[in-house]
C-alpha cells in the first residue's frame, strides 16, 4: 500500500513511466483486508473477553455485557486465583499447582533434550550395527496414541515405587519427549557437514569431545526449538499430571480445571478467566522471547530426511 | 628407504557391495602419492581408510613401521586436509589450528610455537584472530592445511583439497603445496579427479577405476606408457587418438582402413598377429606434412582449427575417423585441406582390443 502511493507521487514528478499504479481502494484489496481483519477479531475476541471479564468484579460480570470494558478495573480476581480460589479442600488458589508445574517442567525439560541431542547426535555420526532399525523403532513410538500406555505405565510405575510423585511424572514426560525430539536433532546434526566431523576425529576428540566442543556450540537454535516444544508441551499437560501424581502434586493444569469445573458455590468467572490467563502466561512467554531463533530452528530441523 | 604407508590386501566392502578391492601400495617416505580417478572410483574411501574414519574389511595398513589398521585416526601419525575446508566455524583461526593440539593436551608454549610456525610457512598470520566466515575460500583452505601442519605429522591426506577453488587460485595453491612438499618432505597422499594436479604434484600416480587400481607409476611413465585403455583415455586433453584395427606382417605393421602404418621402432611387448588392436598416440605426437611418408603416414582432411595461444590443435578426418593433432601455431590449415598425417611409433601405444591392455 505505501510503496504503491509513492510510485504514484514519484510518477506525477518524472512524468508517465512504468506500470500502471494500483488504486488504493481497489476491489481485490478491500476483499483482502477485509477477510484479514475478519479472522484477526476472531481470534482476538475470546482473548478480549477473557481479559476483560477477569478485570471485572462479580456484579459487574452478572450484567452480562461480556465484550464491554470494566466499568471499575479490579485486580481482585487475579489475586484470588493466584492465592485463595478453593480446589476441593485447599484454598491456596493456583500458586500450589504453579510450583508444582515448575518442579516437574524444568527437570523434564532438561533431561528430555540432553538425553535426546545425544541420541541424535550418535545416530548420526556414530552409527552402529543395527543403528538404522532403532531409529525406526523410536520414531515408530511418535504414532502411537498415549492413551493407550496410560495404564501399562501405572503398573511400570507402582513397580519402580515411584507411582505418585514427581520423579515418576519426570520419567514419563522425559520418555514421551524422546521420538519427536531425537528426531529433531537428528536431522538437524545432520546438516552439519560430515567432514567437520571427521576433521575432529583426525584431531584426536572423542565422543564427547565433539559434541560438547564442535555440534553444540554449532546447535543453538534447535537447542531453542527442542526447550519451546517441550517446555508447551509439559507445561500444558493434563492427562499425564493427572494420572500420575497425587492431588498435592497436582500441577497447575489440573489445578486450573479443578478451580473452573468446581460444583458447589456461585461460578466466579472473573477469577475464571484469570486462572486460565495465569496459566497460559508460561508457554507465552517463552514464545515471545525466543520466536525468532524458534522459526530459524524448527527450517533447519525439518528439511533433511 | 624405508615405507611410509604400507597398504596390504586392503579390503572394503558395504554388505555385499566391495568398494575397494585387494588393495596393495608401498609409499615411500616422503613421496607425493595422488590417487586419480573419476568419481566413484574409490580413492576418497581409500583415503578414509587410511585416515581411519572407516573400518577396513580386510587386510592391513601400517603408517611408519606401526601396524595402526584398527588404531583411532588421531594416533595414526597423519594430517587431514579436506575439499570443504572443515574449519570449525565457532571457533577463530587460531582455535581451529590448536583444537588437535589442546586435545592432545601439549603445553600451551608448545602450541603457541607450532601455531606461529604454521602461519608463517603458510602465511596467514594475519588472520590468526579472525573466525572462518570471514575468510576467502583460499585463506580457508591454507587454514585447513595450517591444521595438519601443527600435527607435525609424517604423513599428510589431501582429499581433493582444491575442487571448491576457482580456476586461477587452484593452479596458485597447487604450486603452494609443492613448495610445502619440497620445504617439509613428508609423503603426501592426495586425492583428485583433475589430471593436471595429478601429473604436476606426483612423484607416483595411482590411476584408480571401480575399486582397483588400474596403474601405480610416475606421471611419465603413465602418460607415455598406460597399462589399458582406461589409464591411456583418462590421461590427456585433448584424448589420445584411438585407431581401431588389426595386426599383421607377423606383427611388424598395422592395418588401418586401407592404410598400412609400419610398426617398427615401437617401444612395447611382442606386438604378433592380432585380428583386433587399437593404436594410441597422443595429440603431440603426430605432425602435419604435406607429403606422404611411405608407412608412416595416414591421408587426413582438415576439418577445424582451434588456437589456445601457446599452441594449436587441428580436429581432422582421417579413414572416418576423427583425430586431433597439437601443432604450432603458426602451422594453421584451411579446412578441407589434404594433409599427411606422419605418426611417431616410438611414443605410440598399442592396445589388445579384447583384453584392453597394452602390448
Amino acid at each position: 500500500m505505501v510503496d504503491a502511493t509513492l510510485d504514484r507521487s514519484g510518477q506525477a514528478m518524472v512524468g508517465a513511466r512504468g506500470t500502471k499504479p494500483k488504486k488504493r481502494l481497489s476491489g481485490r484489496n478491500i476483499m483482502l483486508y477485509g477477510t484479514l481483519i475478519v479472522v484477526c477479531l476472531y481470534y482476538i475476541l475470546p482473548l478480549w473477553v477473557m481479559v476483560m471479564t477477569s478485570l471485572k468484579g462479580m456484579p459487574e460480570v452478572r450484567l452480562g455485557n461480556i465484550f464491554a470494558p470494566p466499568v471499575e478495573i479490579t485486580f481482585e480476581p487475579w489475586v484470588k486465583a493466584w492465592s485463595t480460589a478453593c480446589t476441593g479442600l485447599n484454598c491456596d488458589g493456583l500458586s500450589r499447582g504453579f510450583w508444582n508445574s515448575v518442579i516437574i517442567t524444568v527437570p523434564s525439560v532438561i533431561l528430555s533434550i540432553i538425553i535426546a541431542s545425544v541420541n541424535g547426535y550418535a545416530l548420526i555420526n556414530w552409527k552402529f550395527k543395527g543403528s538404522d532399525i532403532f531409529f525406526t523403532i523410536l520414531i515408530f513410538g511418535s504414532f502411537i496414541p498415549y492413551q493407550i500406555m496410560l495404564y501399562p505405565i501405572v503398573i511400570l510405575l507402582r513397580e519402580a515405587g515411584i507411582y505418585g510423585t514427581l520423579w515418576g511424572l519426570v520419567i514419563v514426560h522425559t520418555i514421551f519427549g524422546m521420538p519427536i525430539l531425537t528426531l529433531l536433532f537428528r536431522n538437524y546434526f545432520s546438516s552439519i557437514p560430515e567432514e567437520l566431523f571427521k576433521a575432529a576425529r583426525v584431531d584426536g576428540a572423542g565422543f564427547w569431545g565433539i559434541y560438547f566442543r564442535i555440534m553444540l556450540p554449532m546447535s543453538l537454535p534447535i537447542f531453542v526449538v527442542a526447550l519451546i516444544l517441550q517446555v508447551t508441551g509439559i507445561w500444558n499437560d493434563f492427562l499425564f499430571g493427572v494420572v500420575y501424581t497425587k492431588p498435592e502434586l497436582y500441577p497447575m493444569t489440573v489445578q486450573l480445571n479443578n478451580i473452573v469445573n468446581s460444583v458447589q458455590g456461585v461460578k466466579e468467572y472473573n477469577v475464571n478467566m484469570a486462572a486460565t490467563l495465569l496459566t497460559g502466561l508460561v508457554p507465552l512467554i517463552i514464545y515471545f522471547l525466543s520466536g525468532k531463533l524458534f522459526v530459524r530452528g524448527i527450517a533447519a530441523g525439518a528439511v533433511k530426511g | 628407504m624405508t615405507n611410509s604407508i604400507e597398504v596390504k590386501d586392503l579390503t572394503l566392502s558395504f554388505g555385499s557391495v566391495s568398494v575397494l578391492k585387494n588393495m596393495n601400495i608401498d609409499v615411500a617416505e616422503g613421496e607425493f602419492i595422488v590417487l586419480l580417478g573419476p568419481s566413484g572410483c574409490g580413492k576418497s574411501t581409500l583415503l578414509n581408510c587410511l585416515a581411519g574414519l572407516l573400518d577396513i574389511t580386510d587386510g592391513q595398513i601400517w603408517i611408519k613401521g606401526k601396524n595402526v589398521t584398527w588404531a583411532e585416526p588421531s594416533e595414526r601419525g597423519i594430517g587431514m586436509v579436506f575439499q570443504s575446508y572443515a574449519l570449525y566455524p565457532q571457533m577463530t583461526v587460531r582455535g581451529n589450528l590448536s583444537f588437535g593440539l589442546k586435545n592432545a593436551r601439549m603445553p600451551q608454549a608448545e602450541i603457541d610455537k607450532r601455531v606461529a610456525r604454521a602461519a608463517e610457512i603458510l602465511q596467514i598470520q594475519p588472520l590468526l584472530d579472525r573466525k572462518p566466515g570471514a575468510l576467502s575460500g583460499g585463506q580457508r583452505q591454507r587454514v585447513a592445511i595450517g591444521r595438519a601442519l601443527v600435527r607435525d605429522v609424517d604423513v599428510f591426506l589431501f582429499d581433493e583439497p582444491l575442487s571448491n577453488l576457482d580456476a586461477k587460485l587452484r593452479s596458485e595453491l597447487r604450486v603452494e603445496i609443492k613448495r610445502l612438499h619440497a620445504r617439509l618432505n613428508n609423503t603426501m597422499v592426495y586425492v583428485t579427479h583433475d589430471q593436471i594436479e595429478a601429473l604436476t604434484l606426483a612423484d607416483r600416480i595411482a590411476v584408480m577405476k571401480g575399486g582397483v587400481i588400474q596403474q601405480l607409476a610416475d606421471p611419465q611413465t603413465i602418460y607415455n606408457k598406460p597399462v589399458n585403455l582406461f589409464v591411456a583415455g583418462f590421461i590427456g586433453s585433448p584424448a589420445m587418438n584411438m585407431l581401431s584395427g588389426k595386426t599383421v606382417d607377423g606383427g611388424r605393421a598395422f592395418q588401418f582402413g586401407a592404410t598400412r602404418i609400419d610398426l617398427a621402432g615401437y617401444d612395447g611387448g611382442a606386438v604378433l598377429e592380432r585380428d583386433q588392436a587399437i593404436l594410441g598416440l597422443r595429440p603431440e605426437h603426430i605432425t602435419i606434412s604435406d607429403a606422404p611418408v611411405p608407412g608412416r603416414s595416414i591421408p587426413a582432411e582438415v576439418e577445424i582449427h582451434e588456437n589456445l595461444g601457446a599452441d594449436s590443435l587441428l580436429w581432422l578426418k582421417a579413414e572416418g575417423r576423427e583425430m586431433c593433432v597439437r601443432i604450432p601455431v603458426e602451422g594453421q590449415r584451411n579446412t578441407g585441406t589434404f594433409v599427411h598425417l606422419v605418426l611417431d611409433l616410438a611414443k605410440a601405444s598399442l592396445f589388445d582390443t579384447k583384453t584392453e591392455l597394452r602390448i
